[in-house]
């Protein structure tokens, strides 16, 4: 029987405001599912969106639900979950929101291995505002804001979240929404901070000016630059940095998470324990 | 001792903390800012003490966007800073006042503009706090003028947070932060008695319209986590909060922001009036206004001028936005002599001639980053009356 995602949705938001074709849909869908197959509740669920495209995701699932300013989802969401510890908190950020006006609290929130689960639908363009430049538009590439054609360093964002702490970093697309309902699941049962970095495609605003005009050009081309971990890693390495890995490319099931260590400060402040020092963590530096 | 009272010795930043957690905060945010600092280190000791949390969080703007988060979460939370952090903190500030969370934010003022004089006072802050961001609201803003008020106007400030459901500004300054001495507080219970929390509707989840409200009533936000979903947005949003552009639902959501705060201007308003009662409108008396640490100094001041056969009072607005205009005005209206002193250029001197409809408010204004001495203030009275 096909899935019925009605109890999940607010469907008087229906049609939502995304392009015909735009993968934001299909990533919401598989994130719904993932939330099902778990069997969470509706009511221990926090969904967080920032600014742009993907901002609007938390207005069409019916969960406790936060549209915050632009960037800034990561830094609203570890207040909401310092104080709910035991909820499901979840970010929904583009990649210019969760990358450019948001990395700091990105870094830092992967840092701090805070259980946020951070999904960045990475788009490679400014979609809602007409095609600028974002992080992870690839070289080379024509935005509005750079007509030439784009100079900024391609960017690989899971780099950043590997380098940055976060204990599970993944990067799936929407060419399969299997995958992508999987990854979401591991996700969510990670207790940390789980970065996913997850390919969607704009063909309005990204694909139309770089030959990609339909969403099947636009997911082509997303496909032509992934490939799964374990093939990538067989590659040579210069043909390496023009391909992005897919799949879970860090999984940390030790690192402490950081609700679960401020426990351990309300413990010494209540007498329970003796101070933390270093001997408390693996890494002494 | 007054019964029902406590004596404490401590500094302003210390008292503010202590306020927060006798006021039932469990969630505090901050970034290390000079000469706001001690009062996130004093906290990073209560919350986690009962059992709230304290995080020192990677910039300004993660600071007020964590407060504020926990906040939505239902919980008592407070930010602190100076101007810089609160100039970053602002686009933040506009989400709380247009999605009505309630949160505290303490501003210890420094010398301003930017970098300013950061160890050094001021109380440059005054018009920033009416309008940190951009849009139409109305900012509450209490102002302590000495130890004791560090303490009573946070605790104040969390129920009003409350009760009109935004962010409520305390402004400090860097004399009053850092000073140390006595002051008496309340008792605890006391604090703990008086403490009205947010209005929560336990009706049926699907009747929950956390924005559908008297025109000038807040709203009626529930804790997340607890069976009544909705959402939260920076947009023009309807009763149940999704966003909207439906023209009447966004000007009276505009309307009440603004109505809620002022057609309840008494509940806010809080003033002292300091040796005004004798003050009967003759030739030669003097009328001192004046907040903020600035007052100590006021009120020195007018003990020396009526030493000197000089009638002169002191009215200090507590409540500093919104302003206190008709207590302003009826002292105004029988007072020839005024003199407004501040630790800035005419930044509440300018509200005081809006509200009196007076043009020849004289003003003592220091911005070197100097407290104001009694005597400056004194000397500048016989000069210009």
């Amino acid at each position: 029987m096909a899935f019925n995602y009605d109890k999940y949705l607010r469907l008087e938001k229906m049609p939502t405001l995304w392009c015909w074709g735009c993968g934001d849909g299909v990533i919401l869908k598989a994130f719904v599912r993932a939330i099902d197959k778990m069997g969470i509740s509706r009511d221990d669920v926090c969904v967080v969106s920032g600014i742009g495209c993907s901002g609007r995701f938390s207005s069409y699932v019916d969960f406790n639900t936060v549209h915050t300013t632009h960037g800034r989802t990561v830094a609203f969401a570890t207040g909401i979950k310092l104080v709910n510890p035991d909820k499901y908190v979840v970010c929904v950020a583009g990649d210019g929101d969760a990358l450019a006006i948001g990395g700091n609290h990105t870094i830092h929130g992967a840092r701090r291995n805070i259980d946020i689960t951070l999904i960045i639908i990475n788009n490679f363009i400014y979609g809602l505002t007409n095609s600028q430049t974002s992080p992870t538009t690839p070289q080379g590439m024509w935005t509005v804001s750079q007509k030439s054609g784009n100079i900024d360093p391609t960017f690989d964002a899971c780099a950043l979240g590997i380098a940055s702490g976060a204990s599970f970093v993944a990067r799936e697309s929407m060419l399969d929404p299997k995958k992508l309902e999987k990854i979401f699941v591991k996700a969510l049962e990670h207790r940390g901070f789980s970065y996913l970095d997850i390919l969607s495609n704009c063909h309005v605003n990204f694909g139309r000016k770089n030959k990609m005009a339909s969403a099947m050009e636009n997911l082509k081309w997303i496909e032509s630059i992934t490939m799964p971990k374990k093939k990538w890693d067989e590659l040579p390495e210069e043909e390496k940095m023009n391909i992005f890995p897919t799949g879970v490319l860090k999984e940390d099931k030790n690192a402490k998470e950081y609700c679960d260590l401020y426990q351990e400060v309300i413990a010494y402040h209540q007498g329970k324990r003796k101070a933390i020092t270093q001997n408390d963590f693996e890494k002494k530096i | 001792m007054a019964s029902g009272t406590r004596e404490v010795v401590s500094s302003g930043n210390e008292l503010a903390a202590l306020a927060a957690r006798d006021a039932g905060c469990r969630f505090f945010a901050g970034y290390p800012i000079t000469p706001s600092s001690e009062i996130m280190h004093e906290m990073s000791d209560l919350m986690p003490e009962v059992g709230g949390v304290c995080i020192q969080m990677e910039d300004e703007i993660a600071g007020v966007a964590a407060a504020i988060g926990a906040g939505m979460a239902g919980v008592r939370t407070m930010t602190a800073t100076s101007g810089p952090g609160i100039s970053l903190k602002a686009e933040n500030l506009g989400l709380a006042q247009m999605a009505e969370v309630p949160l505290v934010v303490v501003n210890v003022m420094r010398g301003g503009p930017s970098t300013g004089l950061p160890t050094r006072v001021s109380q440059g802050d005054v018009r920033q706090a009416k309008n940190p961001s951009h849009g139409d609201y109305r900012s509450i803003t209490l102002c302590a003028g000495n130890l004791g008020e560090c303490y009573t106007e946070v605790v104040r400030a969390f129920n009003l947070a409350d009760r009109f459901m935004q962010p409520v500004f305390v402004l400090t300054d860097e004399t009053i932060g850092h000073m140390h001495g006595k002051a008496m507080l309340p008792t605890e219970e006391e604090v703990r008695n008086g403490i009205v929390p947010r209005k929560t509707f336990d009706g049926a989840p699907e009747d929950y319209r956390p924005y559908e409200c008297a025109p000038d009533q807040p709203a009626v936000l529930n804790p997340m986590f607890k069976g009544y979903r909705y959402h939260f947005t920076g947009l023009h949003h309807d009763s149940k909060g999704f966003p909207t552009e439906e023209i009447e639902t966004c000007r009276k959501l505009i309307q009440r922001l603004e109505d809620k705060v002022m057609m309840h201007r008494d509940e806010i308003e809080l003033n002292e009036e300091f040796m005004l009662d004798d003050l009967t409108g003759e030739e030669g008396e003097v009328l001192i206004i004046a907040y903020g640490s600035v007052s100590l100094a006021a009120k020195e001041a007018i003990r020396h001028l009526r030493a000197q056969g000089i009638k002169a009072g002191l009215f200090r607005p507590i409540t500093l936005w919104p302003s206190p205009a008709e207590s302003i005005k009826k002292y105004t209206d029988k007072i020839k002599n005024v003199l407004c002193v501040e630790l800035n250029i005419r930044q509440y001197t300018e509200e005081v001639e809006r509200v009196s409809g007076r043009l020849d408010i004289q003003g003592l204004y220091k911005v070197n980053g100097r407290a104001i001495s009694p005597y400056e203030i004194v000397n500048k009275v016989k000069e210009v009356f």
